[in-house]
């Protein structure tokens, strides 16, 4: 027998290849094709901010684990990176350093360590430090650079906004749907992304490959971008049909603003979406419809951010009412 | 502007009011009567809600000293004789006089007289490496070194020491609450009598294998040869299979057994040092000889 | 598309090394270590002294009440002791040692009895004969047989599952057992059917083992009461209630017996020692096992008699090969690391896993990531991860409102667990903590 003693411990003696280490890397995998686009979109500009957003979450959950909570320092595991990687597609590309530290500092600090680190956090940690800066900071946060002129050169704030900003003024100022429209990016730019908006937003071609990688990986299942999208759809779809020259067509809602990069990468964050089936639908229509109403009759453009964090608070809730049907047991339990 | 704040400080004081108010009636309507009594008695009690006495929190015992119409065989052991005599003289019923006691681990399985032979990898609870095997030693009756015992202690009067593997008690901050040895699921940790200046003889091993295989795990292991029998005047050691016990009540402390153990399984605290012991090679001799008559004896 | 059972399972890599090596018949140790305690329930009464002279399939140990079961010498000789051994569950457990009798020839040539087809016994003796000849349950679980087949009067039994699934990873022990057995395994289920008067068998066989499926439907082309369910390959298959939904689709109620939904289910392990009780008058005293491992050179099946030592088993495969750092009884999701290889084969050893330091080493456990894969894969519908929250916290009472007794111990959570969380280990020891509970307040 060899040298070492036998090890013992209680079945199974096998395990699966998945750690969460790998799971992390497989995210930031699927986020490969929108950071391209949103580099041939915005330029350098674009990698500064995320690569200054990921440097400051990694190095606040460093400093935090080591002075403040004398814990073991978990960096290495993805998530710090993940969460700075996300923050940063929610930006505009040509914030100031110091806000992106600022929002990081948020992220990492208040919505992560503060619950006591990864798997205890409630809220998305990238979409608090980007709702926390949009609150903070609204000018700023809502400055996007026009993307054909600055594909090359470093961005200078000259303000673009995004086809839903767009729409959301016109109806304001009364216009119709119709005058709008002509307003509006071609679909094809809103597909591959030629539009105004957050660094990693745009591209929904992009997205899309990612989500798939995602959903072939097993990372995510399809529960929850199905039935978010799915429900953002529907209710926009309603209105439209009611009303074509008030609402914009759910087409457009589904492409522009962070509806995909949400649904696929901010709504199904393993920590805070709910942890059966039956409550990821719950949750995923929820943000969709919070989603719509904010889009429809908010005074923001924008809702995907504020409708994930909304659901967050309510995932414990779902999952002591959701929960999966026992084998063998006759009647589901109590349904709320 | 004066009208703004002038409205706001309205607002609030009525919403104060207001709440206060329904505040008022709800407490009116939910109140629930309870024996001034208890208050009296938990104030006496420790307030340590360590749970030794057997109902969970001191309230809850407070509860049943005043519920109970016989409160003898109730006892706090945190606060000890002093407060139930108090507790008696408040609710003028009779309590039962207990003679203090310490928690005392018997177990001496350091990690160089009780090898490791396997690796355990799970969860570091007592609880469940002893649910699935022997432990990582081959002593199936000592301690796992996982510290339960220490994780239940609410009185920091236990730690692990890491260069053995085994539980200290702090005697000074022990409370004999009992927690740890409810916690041990090999039931190694015993309360024993607090005798005057802390002195302690007892079996520190609960082996009961037989001589040989109990010596080959652990070499502090008591290997029931009996002698401490043979030589205890007050019959104070008993023999449980291959394993002997002190019975504290009638040990009175001579010491005579310790010397004797070839061993050493048998542990004296805070005694003054002796005179000299033996020379250390007649020892070893001794004890092969007395392992090897014991395995003759009971391997038939 | 195959029959399966639809919460939860996981598909671990299957290694089935063995799968096409036959069962060799294992030489005769020379001492064996019986432990008395070999199946669920009270464990046997001694009725053996030392010195006492044994012949193969003398009774040693009788039955210590209704849930336990006859113990048989696996060979002919002499006890030499009755002490006590560390024996699978890691503790030291009474043994019998017999010293086998090299000049018995009983116990040396093996004589291959000829396929007995006409069941002559009525089915009380034939349950009388079960009981007698120390059956249990060979897929694992080890539950005396005689207690399963002992059905209550006005219990409506509609059908018989044979568990021909093994959906453990590397144990091919039934699925040899099937191939080389088939005739006698049928001739068996026809022997259960009659003892209970049913008239409808499923043998239930997972896609991976496509030989023994076709094997058994040539066989049963002409029995009109037999069939074969092949089944998608899906752990844990073999647990009997995910085998009865998947073949019949019936959900067995929680905290019920496949017996409420009018089903038993039978191991084909268990059919075969029962043909052989009752045809051959053959008590329970060899089973087959699968010694494996991805190392080791002649990885085996092997006819093995009970108590034999498992060194013996190691050595006819050539000695555990360098680097190894665990010892499996049973098959890698449900099976029990054993602390050196001295301890015997009991009833319930359907294999023997050797496995080495990258496969053996557990991950180390961090945070929960609540990813709900655990929730995924629960073929119970149960949440492993609240379970274990719950249960490490010592809220007892709720992970028993939580269903925690309804747990089967598959291992699945653990197995996926990105996080290497214990998750089965708190739950096993929540569900240890909850019977104790129950104990107290009845």
């Amino acid at each position: 027998m060899s040298s070492q003693s036998i090890i013992i411990s209680a079945s199974p003696h096998i395990h699966s290849d998945r750690t969460s280490k790998k799971l992390m890397y497989d995210v930031i995998i699927a986020l490969v094709p929108a950071f391209l686009v949103s580099l041939y979109v915005f330029g350098i500009s674009a990698f500064f901010v995320t690569a200054i957003a990921v440097i400051s979450c990694i190095i606040f959950e460093y400093l935090i684990q080591t002075f403040l909570l004398k814990t073991t320092v978990t960096i290495g595991d993805g998530s710090a990176l993940l969460t700075g990687i996300l923050l940063a597609f929610n930006l505009p590309s040509n914030l100031p350093i110091w806000m992106i530290i600022v929002g990081s500092l948020v992220a990492i600090g208040v919505a992560k360590m503060s619950f006591g680190g990864l798997g205890f956090n409630i809220f998305n940690p990238a979409l608090v430090g980007r709702v926390f800066l949009l609150i903070s900071f609204p000018v700023q946060m809502t400055m996007w650079p026009n993307p054909v002129e600055n594909s090359i050169k470093i961005a200078d704030a000259v303000t673009g906004a995004t086809p839903l900003g767009i729409i959301k003024e016109g109806l304001m100022f009364g216009e119709t749907m119709t005058e709008i429209t002509s307003k509006l990016p071609s679909y094809f730019d809103m597909f591959f992304g030629l539009i105004g908006g957050s660094v990693g937003e745009m591209s929904a071609f992009a997205l899309l490959l990612g989500g798939i990688y995602l959903l072939v990986r097993r990372v995510i299942s399809w529960h929850i971008p199905i039935s978010m999208l799915g429900s953002i759809a529907l209710i926009t779809g309603i209105f439209w049909l009611v009303s074509p020259e008030q609402y914009a067509n759910p087409l457009i809602h589904i492409l522009t603003g962070g509806a995909l990069l949400g649904a696929f990468f901010m709504a199904t964050d393993l920590v805070t979406s709910p942890m059966t089936k039956k409550g990821m639908i719950v949750f995923a229509i929820g943000i969709g419809i919070i989603t719509a109403v904010i889009r429809l009759f908010g005074a923001y453009p924008e809702g995907v951010s504020f409708a994930i964090l909304i659901m967050n608070a309510f995932v414990p809730l779902i999952n002591s009412n959701f929960k999966p049907k026992r084998f063998g047991a006759k009647i589901k339990s109590k349904i709320l | 502007m004066t009208d703004s704040i002038l409205y706001s400080v309205f607002l609030l004081i009525s919403l104060g009011g207001l709440a206060a108010v329904i505040l008022y009636f709800v407490s009116k309507k939910f109140y629930v009567y309870e024996n001034p009594l208890i208050a009296e008695i938990e104030d006496i009690l420790p307030a340590a809600n360590c749970a030794g006495c057997g109902s969970l929190g001191c309230k809850a015992f407070a509860e049943k000293l005043v519920l109970s119409e016989d409160i003898s065989n109730l006892f706090c052991p945190v606060g000890g004789n002093d407060t139930m005599k108090l507790v008696a003289t408040k609710l003028g019923k009779e309590v039962s006089e207990k003679d203090p006691t310490i928690a005392v681990v018997r177990c001496q399985g350091s990690c160089e007289v009780r090898p490791k032979t396997t690796e355990f990898q799970g969860p570091r609870t007592c609880a469940i490496s002893a649910m699935i095997y022997s432990g990582e030693t081959d002593c199936e009756y000592g301690c796992l070194g996982d510290g339960d015992c220490v994780k239940v202690c609410k009185f920091d009067a236990m730690y692990m020491d890491e260069s053995t593997g085994l539980p200290i008690i702090l005697t000074d901050k022990c409370t004999s609450c009992g927690m740890c040895v409810t916690a041990c699921p090999r039931n190694i940790i015993e309360m024993r009598p607090r005798n005057k200046k802390d002195l302690k003889i007892y079996v520190g091993c609960l082996n009961q294998d037989k001589g040989g295989v109990a010596k080959k795990a652990c070499s502090l292991a008591c290997i029931g040869c009996s002698k401490c029998e043979e030589i205890c005047p007050k019959d104070a050691v008993i023999m449980i299979n291959t394993l002997a016990y002190i019975d504290p009540v009638l040990c009175t402390l001579c010491r005579k057994c310790v010397p004797i153990c070839p061993t050493n399984s048998i542990v004296e605290t805070n005694f003054p040092p002796k005179k000299e012991k033996k020379v250390d090679n007649e020892k070893a001799d001794e004890i092969s000889e007395i392992v090897k008559l014991v395995k003759v004896k009971m391997d038939v | 598309m195959f029959k399966t059972f639809q919460i939860g399972g996981i598909h671990p890599p299957e290694n089935k090394i063995t799968s096409t090596s036959s069962i060799k018949r294992l030489t005769v140790p020379k001492t064996v270590y019986v432990p008395i305690a070999q199946h669920i329930g009270i464990p046997s009464e001694i009725i053996v002294a030392v010195k006492d002279k044994v012949t193969i399939g003398q009774v040693i140990a009788k039955s210590g009440g209704y849930v336990s079961s006859n113990i048989h010498s696996p060979v002919a000789g002499v006890v030499t002791k009755l002490d006590k051994f560390i024996d699978t569950s890691g503790y030291k457990k009474q043994c019998i040692v017999i010293r086998t009798d090299e000049k018995d020839p009983s116990n040396f040539n093996e004589q291959e009895y000829l396929l007995k087809t006409s069941i002559e016994l009525s089915p009380k003796e034939i349950l009388q004969r079960i009981t007698d000849f120390g059956i249990v349950g060979l897929g694992g679980a080890t539950f005396p047989s005689h207690v399963k087949l002992n059905v209550r009067e006005g219990t409506t039994l509609d059908c018989l599952l044979i568990n021909g699934v093994e959906c453990e990873p590397y144990l091919t022990a039934d699925h040899r057992l099937m191939l080389e057995k088939s005739e006698e395994i049928i001739v068996g289920i026809k022997i259960v059917m009659r003892a209970l008067n049913i008239s409808k068998a499923i043998i239930g066989i997972e896609n991976n083992k496509k030989d023994a499926i076709d094997l058994f439907k040539n066989l049963t082309k002409n029995e009109s009461t037999i069939q074969v369910g092949t089944l998608q390959v899906k752990y844990p298959q073999g647990g009997e209630k995910q085998l009865v939904k998947a073949l019949l689709n019936r959900d067995v109620p929680i905290n019920g017996l496949p017996l409420d939904v009018g089903v038993i289910v039978h191991n084909v392990g268990t059919i075969f020692a029962i043909y052989e009780a009752i045809q051959h008058n053959k008590p329970l005293t060899e089973r087959v096992v699968t010694v494996t491992g991805k190392n080791l050179k002649n990885a085996s099946n092997f006819w093995v008699k009970i108590g034999t030592p498992i060194n013996n088993l190691i050595d006819a495969v050539g000695g555990l090969p360098e680097g190894t750092r665990k010892i499996v009884n049973g098959g890698p999701m449900m099976g029990k690391a054993i602390k050196n290889t001295d301890v015997p084969v009991t009833k319930g050893t359907s294999g023997i896993l050797v496995i080495s330091e990258n496969e053996a080493s557990r991950g180390k456990s961090e945070n929960c990531i609540r990813c709900g894969e655990c929730v995924f894969v629960c073929p119970m519908g149960l949440e492993p991860y609240l379970l274990m929250n719950l249960v490490e916290k010592n809220f007892i009472d709720r992970a028993s409102s939580e269903d925690i007794n309804t747990c089967i111990e598959c291992g699945s959570c653990s197995y996926v667990c990105p996080s290497h969380r214990p998750l089965l280990d708190f739950i096993r020891f929540g569900k240890n903590s909850e019977k104790k509970l129950q104990t107290v307040k009845n």
